[in-house]
C-alpha cells in the first residue's frame, strides 16, 4: 500500500514537473489539478457513464466466459472439432478484434448490444484457449485409472478434467478480467452516446481534456476493481476443490 | 476364468520381448519380475486393456472385471480420502458407498487421516489410500505396477504385509523388480527377460492371506536366485 502511495505521488509530481517546465497549454496536458476538478464537477455524469460501462463489461464477461468455456468442453470431447477449430482460434486471435467494433454497431445498433458483442469477443479467447489447455492436461495416470474403473467420457469430464483444468481456467477469467473494460470502451467510442468511452470521446472532440483524462481515471480504477474482484471470486470458487 | 496372455510385442522395429505366453494363478498372486524397462507395464497395461505405445501381435484373453493399482498413487490432488477411495463409484454413477468406504479406510490404517488432502499424507500412507481404493473396487483380478517400489524398505514390508491379507483369494498379477518382493509374494515367479518369460521354481507355499517371512532363510535363498537369475 506504501509503494502504491509513494507511485502515485511521484507520477502527481512529474505530471505537474512536466507542465511547468514545458509551459503545456491546459488542452494538451490539463495539471491534476483541474483534473480533479473536472471529476468532481462532472461526478454525476462519469457516475451514470461508468454505470454504464460497468454493466456492458459484467455483462460481456459474463457471456464471453460462459461461451468460452462451454466450447472449450466441446472441444475437449471431440478431438475432430478440436483440430477444426484450433487453427480458427489462434487465427482469430491475430486479427485485431477492435477493427470489428464499426461493424458490430452497423449490425446491432448503438444500444449496448455492440459494445456487449465486443467484450464478449475480446473475453472468449482468452478464457476458451486457456480452459482448453487445461483440460488437455489431465494427468495420463488418473485417465487410465478411469478407464480401467469403467467410466463414461462425460463423467471423466465432469470429476476429472474439468476440476484439473480448474487453475487454468481461473488464470484465463483473472486475464479476460483485465481486458474487458478496454472492450466495452471500444465498443463505446465507435457508436453511441453512453459509457465513458463515448464520455472520452466527446469531450475530447470539444477540447475538453481534463474530462478526458477524469473519465480515464474512472476506467482505470473501474478496472482493477473489476479485475481484483474477478480474481477474488474465482479463488474462493475454486478454494473448496483445493486447487 | 483363467487370465492370459500370449503374443510378441514391438516397439517400432525393435522387438520388445520375444513370444510370452503368460497365464496367470487363479486367485493367488503372480508376480512378473524384470529390469526395467524390459516390457512389464505394457504386459499389465495389455491386460488391461490400456492403451501402449508398443506393437503386440497376439491375444489377451480374459473377462474379468479388473482394478489397478500402480507405482504412483494416482490420486485426485483435489479430493481427499473417502473421496479418492470412493472415485470409481463416482465415475460410474454408482450410488456411493460411504460406510463401505470408511471401513476400508480403517482397514489400511487411516481412520484418523480420512479428512486429509493426499498432499498432506506421506508416500506410504498414500499407498494405503490407493490400496483401499483398489480394494473398493471390489474386482476379481487386481493388477500392481510396483505399487511398492517407492518406498522406503520398512514400510514396503509393512505395505506387502497388508496387501497380502486385504487382497487374498483375489487374482493378483504384481509387477516388480524388486526380487526381495517376488520372493515374499509370488505364488508363481515368472521372470521376465529381454529373452522371454522364465518360470521360476515355485517356492513353498505362502499361508493364505500373509506374505512369507522378509527374513526366513528360504525367502532369502529366493531372493539371490531371482537376483542371479535377473542378473544371466
Ligand atoms: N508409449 C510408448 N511409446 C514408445 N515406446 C514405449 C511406450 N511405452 C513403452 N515404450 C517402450 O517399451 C519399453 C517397455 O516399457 P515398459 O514400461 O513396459 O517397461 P517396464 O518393464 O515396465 O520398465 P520399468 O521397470 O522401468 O517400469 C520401454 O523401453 C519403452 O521404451
Ligand atoms: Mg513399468
Amino acid at each position: 500500500m506504501k509503494t502504491v502511495l509513494a507511485l502515485i505521488l511521484t507520477v502527481l509530481v512529474l505530471w505537474q514537473g512536466m507542465i511547468w517546465a514545458l509551459g503545456l497549454p491546459p488542452f494538451l496536458l490539463p495539471s491534476p489539478q483541474s483534473v480533479a476538478q473536472a471529476l468532481w464537477l462532472n461526478r454525476a455524469e462519469i457516475a451514470r457513464h461508468a454505470g454504464y460501462t460497468l454493466t456492458e463489461v459484467v455483462l460481456g464477461f459474463v457471456i464471453g466466459s460462459a461461451l468460452g468455456a462451454a466450447l472449450a468442453v466441446a472441444m475437449g470431447f471431440s478431438a475432430r472439432l478440436t483440430s477444426l477449430l484450433r487453427p480458427l482460434l489462434t487465427f482469430s486471435q491475430t486479427i485485431p478484434v477492435f477493427a470489428l467494433a464499426p461493424i458490430l454497431t452497423l449490425w446491432l445498433g448503438f444500444d449496448m448490444a455492440p459494445k456487449i458483442a465486443m467484450t464478449v469477443l475480446i473475453v472468449f479467447f482468452p478464457v476458451c484457449s486457456a480452459f482448453l489447455d487445461g483440460l488437455g492436461r489431465t494427468p495420463q495416470a488418473a485417465l487410465d485409472l478411469a478407464q480401467v474403473m469403467g467410466a463414461s467420457r462425460g463423467r471423466i469430464m465432469r470429476h476429472l478434467r474439468i476440476p484439473a483444468a480448474l487453475p487454468q481456467l481461473a488464470t484465463g477469467l483473472r486475464l479476460a478480467a483485465v481486458y474487458a473494460p478496454i472492450g466495452a470502451v471500444i465498443g463505446e467510442w465507435v457508436g453511441g452516446a453512453r459509457g465513458l468511452g463515448a464520455l472520452m470521446i466527446h469531450a475530447n472532440g470539444r477540447m475538453k481534456t481534463d474530462l478526458v483524462f477524469a473519465a480515464l481515471l474512472v476506467l482505470s480504477v473501474l478496472t482493477v476493481i473489476f479485475a481484483r474482484s474477478v480474481a477474488l471470486a474465482v479463488a474462493r470458487i475454486w478454494r473448496r476443490y483445493g486447487v | 476364468m483363467t487370465v492370459s496372455l500370449r503374443g510378441q510385442a514391438w516397439v517400432g522395429d525393435a522387438v520388445l520381448f520375444a513370444p510370452v505366453d503368460l497365464v496367470l494363478e487363479t486367485g493367488g498372486w503372480t508376480c512378473l519380475l524384470g529390469p526395467s524397462g524390459v516390457g512389464k507395464s505394457t504386459i499389465l497395461r495389455l491386460i488391461a486393456g490400456l492403451e501402449t505405445g508398443v506393437r503386440f501381435q497376439g491375444q489377451v484373453s480374459h473377462d474379468l472385471p479388473v482394478a489397478l493399482m500402480a507405482q504412483d498413487a494416482g490420486l485426485i490432488p483435489w479430493l481427499d480420502v473417502p473421496g479418492n477411495v470412493t472415485l470409481g463409484a463416482r465415475l460410474r454413477g454408482d450410488a456411493v458407498d460411504l460406510d463401505r468406504a470408511r471401513d476400508l479406510i480403517a482397514l489400511v490404517g487411516l481412520a484418523d487421516r480420512a479428512d486429509s488432502l493426499p498432499a498432506n499424507l506421506s508416500g506410504g500412507q498414500r499407498q494405503r489410500v490407493a490400496l483401499a481404493r483398489t480394494l473398493f473396487e471390489d474386482r476379481p483380478l487386481v493388477l500392481l505396477d510396483e505399487p511398492f517400489s517407492a518406498l522406503d524398505a520398512r514400510t514396503r514390508a509393512q505395505m506387502q504385509d497388508l496387501a497380502a491379507r486385504l487382497l487374498a483369494g483375489r487374482t493378483v498379477l504384481l509387477v516388480t523388480h524388486d526380487p526381495p518382493e517376488a520372493a515374499r509374494l509370488g505364488d508363481r515367479i515368472l521372470l521376465l527377460r529381454e529373452t522371454g518369460l522364465t518360470e521360476w521354481n515355485a517356492p513353498a507355499a505362502r499361508i493364505p492371506g500373509t506374505a512369507r517371512p522378509y527374513d526366513a532363510p528360504e525367502v532369502l535363498a529366493l531372493q539371490a536366485e531371482l537376483m542371479r537369475g535377473m542378473m544371466a
